[in-house]
């Protein structure tokens, strides 16, 4: 035994270091391996197909990242998908999995389509932040409600945000196609095409607009929410355990709403750039499936704001690739879905190997 | 490795080698050979965090041990994972049940099997399992769902099923801490028939001497970690088995009770809420606790003191009455709990006050993160003073916990329990409430904690203690009340208390 002690003390500081970097690198690299194992099954299913996975993966890269003008476009899909992957994040911090953020996005759009209509002649900066707060404010009052419902019925918060997306899918085809329409749209019913002053521009150098920016932003914003503020810390109680936060007195039932409401207004302000940096106005192209994406990218990020930013760049990438894809491969567009849901099953199997790999920690390295 | 095709038919000797176990840089298990003799009853004793627990989970592979090695009739086995040790003949009771409630006791052990078949010829099965209970010197009424059977119906259903299985090496990890002493004494009395029949080897981790004296053969003594010493159960008094679990370690003497009690701090009246049924209500009509005394309510288990808990801590809205603290209402909010300094100690700390994949210095912090030293509130979260009071109080309280970085669910329960206590008796307390503090602890922490409670009295704190030990109620209160069917029936003053008296009211025959 004794011998065993001095063979130890000598390394402590250091195995101590290097098991800490172990331990956080366990969520990095088990989920790149599940990623990579669902490239590679995703890689399969094209040769049963009949395709080239190599082929399929030489366009992905050059089509997301190969070029300035790919980066571009992945940059601009990635804007929309960073704010909607936090509208799952931030709720899974206390403990809902909430699936329905393209509901917020859809009626952030129409919001912030229908402020810009019936706010004209403002001055830009105004003009868009009154549509950012009608944005923010419907996005949140959806997703808030899905918590309210959670917290106060005991309703299914996963089944209610995804029925709701729905809803708010055809609560906006019913308001562009009938009392926000423009007359002048004609074949693609969509409320009027806002003010130039309000339209969102570009973000220099980067080729793309400032929803990234905006983006980038929240996600640093939220983790500083989560990780640094006494708020964030309630809501880790309560997504750690209900009953102790509720005897610590904690406002679990505001804290549940706030949590749904700011993940939801995050989520309509995607809805409402997409209107006035892309669409220029609100119409169906804004059910675009960011929400849907949002929330593989959240799962893949552990629910972690800061890992949010280079897992949506990537997932950014392949959507942007989707279209060449489809011409290149004489594939369907689906396809892109068809990989993310191959990639979204690894990923939720990887769950059950945590803990598992001996690689992670160094203490129990010593073995005969 | 060669697996055994059938499950052995006779008690198995079974033998820990050098059996080490470290968790990072912290040892909980160092070098532990223990003998399990066939066909005996072996009790293993230690103090929270000694490592009992990790010792068998070792043994029935849940976890991989450092070091060391398991040894079988006299062979020398390898254990990867518990499925491994059940087709060894190795089975384990748990503290908590791990039957599925809504099936009948007959479905849970056929599907319980590891062969079982994927589609079940049920009329079979029965013939099978009626023959198997004829075997059995006791019986458990199979027809009924779980759900409705008492806690010792359940822990004998357990039992059961681990002898339906076959197995011939049984570990019970405190069996009898959600058991009343006689359902405790009817199970353990089973196991220690079907020990001397030499059909079973059973070893059982306890805090109780009493159930150690008058049931087991062998006993095995574990003290931080450290395999200290074994031998026959008659060879040694319980005052040798307790200095050689606490080591050097004096006992924490009960504080002397001091001071008069004062004005009445918590008052409750006319209380009602429905009980977690439903169907009954729960109807405190008047209970009043005075600064410096403890109040316990004692009752038998399930006649609504942990609704009333629940009332207290504002997770049970009232439907009628009122609940005052220092003459002002009170709903339990943070803010109230705060100014009015009143803190809870729910029981199964882990399960009602912890966030178990926290971190101990962040459990620690749960009463004062969103407050700065002069107790306004705070915004930004300080991370390095939560980290240095985690320290403090880790050591204040003699935590043991591999680090306070540590997940608080991998320290042991009473470690969890002194991490708990640390958090709501640090600072001003001017009403604590507890439920069962002492449950699954052994007798020095038990000691330590009711010494601190008599302390937090003694220096002007209302304490309301509820209890399903009446012992416990006995040395610690004050003044007692009595708790059935959602109502406080009986009062009594500590000195002028009469168990039987009490006994009778709490099981409604007065
Ligand atoms: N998974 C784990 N990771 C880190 N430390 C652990 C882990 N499991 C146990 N420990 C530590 O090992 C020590 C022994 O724990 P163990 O659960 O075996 O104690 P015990 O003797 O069963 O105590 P109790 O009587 O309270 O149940 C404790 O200090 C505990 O903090
Ligand atoms: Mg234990």
């Amino acid at each position: 035994m004794s011998a065993d002690i001095t063979a130890e003390t000598p390394a402590k500081g250091t195995s101590l270091q290097l098991g800490h970097i172990l331990r956080r690198a366990e969520p990095i690299i088990i989920s790149l391996i599940a990623m990579l194992a669902g490239l590679a099954l995703f890689g399969l299913f094209l040769l049963a197909v009949g395709k080239s996975p190599i082929t399929f993966y030489e366009l992905v890269y050059k089509a997301g990242f190969g070029s300035a003008f790919s980066w571009q476009n992945t940059l601009s899909r990635a804007a929309p998908l960073l704010l909607s992957a936090l509208c799952v994040a931030l709720p899974a911090r206390l403990g809902l999995v909430v699936i329905g953020g393209e509901g917020a996005i859809v009626l952030g759009g129409v919001a912030a389509g229908a402020a810009g209509m019936y706010l004209p002649g403002l001055p830009g900066a105004i003009g868009i932040a009154a549509m950012m707060i009608a944005a923010a404010i419907a996005g949140g009052a959806w997703i808030g409600a899905v918590g309210a419902m959670r917290h106060y019925r005991g309703v299914n918060e996963t089944i209610s945000s995804l029925l709701m997306a729905y809803i708010a899918i055809a609560l906006m085809n019913h308001l562009v196609e009938g009392p926000l329409r423009d007359p002048a749209s004609l074949n693609k019913p969509s409320t009027a095409p806002i003010e130039a002053a309000y339209r969102i521009g570009e973000m220099p150098f980067l080729g793309t607009h400032w929803g990234l920016g905006l983006g980038v932003l929240a996600c640093i914003a939220c983790w500083v929410l989560i990780d640094r503020t006494s708020w964030g810390f309630a809501a880790r109680i309560a997504g750690g355990n209900t009953r102790a936060a509720e005897v610590q007195g904690l406002p679990v039932g505001r804290l549940v709403i706030g949590f749904t409401a700011l993940g939801g207004a995050l989520a309509g302000l995607a809805g409402m750039m997409e209107v006035a940096a892309v669409h220029g106005s609100a119409n169906a192209s804004l059910a675009a499936g960011y929400g849907y994406t949002g929330i593989l990218i959240a799962f893949l990020a552990r629910h972690n704001p800061l890992a949010i930013i280079p897992v949506a760049l990537l997932l950014a990438g392949f959507e942007a690739s989707s279209g060449l894809v489809q011409r290149r491969l004489d594939l369907p567009d689906a396809t892109v879905l068809v990989l993310q849901g191959f990639v979204f099953i690894t990923i939720l199997l990887s769950e059950t190997a945590y803990g598992r790999f001996k690689l992670f920690r160094p203490d129990e390295w010593r073995r005969k | 490795m060669s697996e055994p095709e059938h499950s052995p038919d006779h008690a198995l000797a079974v033998e820990t080698v050098g059996l080490t176990m470290r968790f990072g840089a912290f040892t909980a298990l160092d070098n532990a050979s223990l003998k399990f003799k066939p066909g005996t009853f072996h009790a293993l004793l230690g103090e929270n965090g000694a490592g009992k627990s990790t010792l068998v989970k070792c043994m029935m592979g849940f976890y991989r041990p450092t070091d060391g090695q398991m040894m079988i009739d006299g062979r020398e086995v390898d254990i990867p994972d518990p499925r491994a040790a059940h087709a060894l003949g190795l089975g384990m009771v748990y503290q908590h049940f791990t039957l599925v409630p809504s099936l009948t006791a007959a479905e849970n052990l056929v599907i319980s099997r590891e062969d079982a078949p994927t589609i079940i010829n049920w009329r079979a099965e029965r013939e099978k399992l009626d023959a198997f209970m004829k075997t059995m010197p006791f019986k458990v009424p199979l027809e009924q769902p779980v759900n409705r059977l008492a806690a010792g119906e359940k822990q004998k259903l357990e039992l059961l099923k681990q002898l339906y299985l076959g197995r011939k090496f049984l570990i019970l990890d405190e069996p009898t801490s959600v058991l009343t002493p006689a359902e405790a004494d009817e199970l353990l009395g089973m196991v220690r028939g079907m020990t001397q029949s030499g059909a079973l080897t059973a070893v059982m981790i306890t805090h109780k001497f009493r159930e150690v004296s008058a049931f087991a053969d062998d006993v095995s003594v574990l003290r931080r970690g450290v395999h200290v010493g074994s031998g026959r159960v008659g060879d040694y008094t319980h005052a040798d088995l307790a200095a050689m679990m606490i080591g050097e370690k004096t006992i924490q003497q009960s504080a002397e009770r001091r001071g008069e009690a004062g004005e009445a701090i918590l008052s409750v009246s006319n209380a009602l809420a429905p009980d977690r049924s439903g169907l009954k209500t729960i109807d405190i009509e008047s209970l009043k606790v005075r600064a410096g005394e403890i109040v316990g309510i004692a009752g038998v288990s399930g006649n609504g003191q942990m609704e009333l808990m629940e009332i207290l801590t504002g997770q049970r809205p009232l439907t009628g009455g009122r609940i005052e603290v220092e003459g002002r209402p009170y709903h339990a909010s943070r803010r109230e709990a705060r100014n009015l300094k009143v803190r809870y100690l729910p029981e199964e700390p882990l399960r009602n006050a912890c966030a178990p994949k926290m971190s101990v210095a962040e459990n620690i912090a749960f009463r004062t993160f969103d407050i700065d030293r002069a107790g306004k509130p705070r915004f930004w979260l300080d991370k390095t003073a939560m980290t240095a009071r985690g320290r403090e109080l880790v050591d204040a309280f003699k935590v043991k916990t591999a680090s306070i970085d540590s997940e608080i669910a991998s320290l042991s329960g009473g470690n969890v329990q002194r991490a708990v206590l640390a958090r709501e008796l640090t600072g001003e307390v001017d009403l604590l409430i507890i439920s069962n503090p002492c449950f699954g602890l052994d007798f020095s922490a038990i000691a330590e904690i009711r010494a601190r409670i008599v302390a937090a009295r003694n220096s002007g704190t209302a304490v309301l203690l509820i209890s399903e030990d009446l012992d416990e109620i006995l040395e610690l209160s004050d003044r007692i009340l009595v708790m059935a069917e959602g109502r406080l029936v009986y009062e009594t003053t500590a000195a002028a208390a009469d168990t039987n008296e009490i006994g009778a009211h709490m099981t409604g025959h007065e």
